[in-house]
């Protein structure tokens, strides 16, 4: 439910290790809901989510330890540099600063970790943000447009590191129009629904 | 517990670190208060005695409005550029997060208004032994005002232009904290014991670091949705 708006009902769906799941749809369609109802930041009217076999309603802190969400606003500070940005998330994660240097090479950012972030563009900014995903490595990667602004190199790289976490056990669901050059992935169609 | 404590310093510590690189809205807050302060015998007049019988009312009236200045930004900041979404989802309670950003929000206007409030009281003919418990009752006055003020910039981070409803509903609450305070301030220029208004403050202090980071908690959720 969306402000007395239906967004979606009858969704069910499972994902294990490695798997991915992409959410398809038009505008509208609910994606950016889906993936933060998942999250835990909107309530659901209905339903239930598990996590290993328990739900994650009963210990929300533990889910939100297992998942990193990289949404339309990366959470960029612009009076921090680069560097100081990606290691504020990944300490709030506690994952600590060993990664980071990591996280910025892997995103080309690694000449760019002492500039502060309001000289970055968008699509710069972008990768920032998606740098948090290798600095702090959790289990569940929750990406919505993960794309938008970025290169044909660095959606290049970025495909790369979402393969790596499949091999690793980790698991992705995305929301997207763009093609993320993923092996075998599932498929979630949301349609756009009308007030009802 | 000790997880809850290390993240809740890593907020604390970036919010103060930002405020630092940002000293404009620091400076902001305290050119305020003084500004506020220097207008009142500039309006009632030079009569020292009406000054030092007024100046613990000023003060603090000047230190609350002055705080409301700081607050919009609290959470908005964080809102629109999308770490609130981040912060909500960090791996530790709301709460441990609404009290680190407090705590900084108090390091960064709330200490700098206690330093500040001695030379004014001077400027209005504070007499010295009301300055102990000027200090003393800043001390205890003004982390209520970041806690107190952090519910309320929580409940108006989703409203556009709700940076304008923090004042109307922070200082109703705060009420207490001024009758408190001056009363502290007065008793003490009389020579009379100021130790039961402080105490007062004291418990005010201790319940709103129970509540506070609760209800704005709360009201961060609420405006996530």
């Amino acid at each position: 439910m969306r402000g007395e708006r239906l967004v979606f009902e009858d969704i069910s769906f499972s994902i294990k290790q490695g798997e991915a799941l992409v959410l398809r749809g038009p505008n509208g369609s609910g994606k950016t809901t889906f993936l933060r109802l998942i999250a835990g930041l909107l309530r659901r009217e209905a339903g239930h989510l598990s996590w290993r076999g328990t739900d994650v309603a009963e210990d929300p802190e533990a889910w939100r330890a297992e998942l990193c969400f990289v949404g339309h606003l990366d959470g960029i500070k612009s009076l921090f540099t680069v560097a100081e940005n990606v290691s504020f998330w990944a300490r709030l994660a506690g994952k600590g600063d060993l990664r980071i240097g990591e996280a910025l090479d892997r995103f080309g950012l690694a000449d760019l970790s002492d500039v502060p972030a309001r000289f970055l563009s968008a699509g710069q900014r972008r990768r920032v943000g998606l740098a948090r995903l290798v600095a702090a490595p959790v289990p569940v990667w929750l990406l919505d447009e993960p794309t938008v602004s970025l290169d044909v190199e660095s959606v290049a790289t970025l495909a790369g590191v979402m393969k790596e976490h499949r091999a690793a056990g980790g698991l992705i669901i995305a929301a997207t129009h763009a093609d993320l050059n993923l092996d075998d992935v599932k498929t979630l169609a949301l349609g756009s629904r009308q007030a009802s | 517990m000790s997880s809850f404590f290390r993240t809740g310093l890593e907020v604390a510590r970036r919010d103060v670190r930002l405020a630092v690189r940002r000293a404009g809205d620091t400076v902001a807050v305290i050119t305020f208060f003084v500004i506020a302060i220097v207008l009142f015998p500039l309006g009632v007049g030079p009569e020292l005695s009406v000054l030092a019988r007024i100046a613990s009312g000023t003060i603090w009236v000047a230190a609350l409005l002055a705080a409301m200045l700081s607050l919009d930004r609290l959470f908005l900041a964080d809102h629109d550029d999308g770490s609130l979404d981040l912060l909500l989802l960090a791996p530790v309670p709301l709460e441990v997060i609404v009290l680190a950003k407090c705590a900084a929000h108090w390091l960064t206007t709330g200490v700098p208004l206690i330093v500040t409030a001695p030379l004014l009281a001077v400027l209005m003919n504070l007499n010295f032994d009301g300055l102990g418990a000027l200090i003393l009752a800043m001390a205890l006055g003004t982390p209520i005002l970041s806690l107190v003020g952090a519910v309320g910039a929580a409940l108006t981070v989703g409203v556009r232009r709700g940076g304008a409803l923090v004042p109307l509903l922070v200082l109703p609450l705060v009420i207490p904290v001024l009758i408190f305070g001056v009363a502290a301030i007065d008793a003490a220029v009389i020579g009379a014991d100021a130790s039961a208004p402080l105490m007062v403050l004291g418990g005010m202090l201790l319940a709103s670091l129970v509540l506070a980071p609760w209800a704005g908690a709360a009201a961060l959720r609420l405006s996530a949705e």
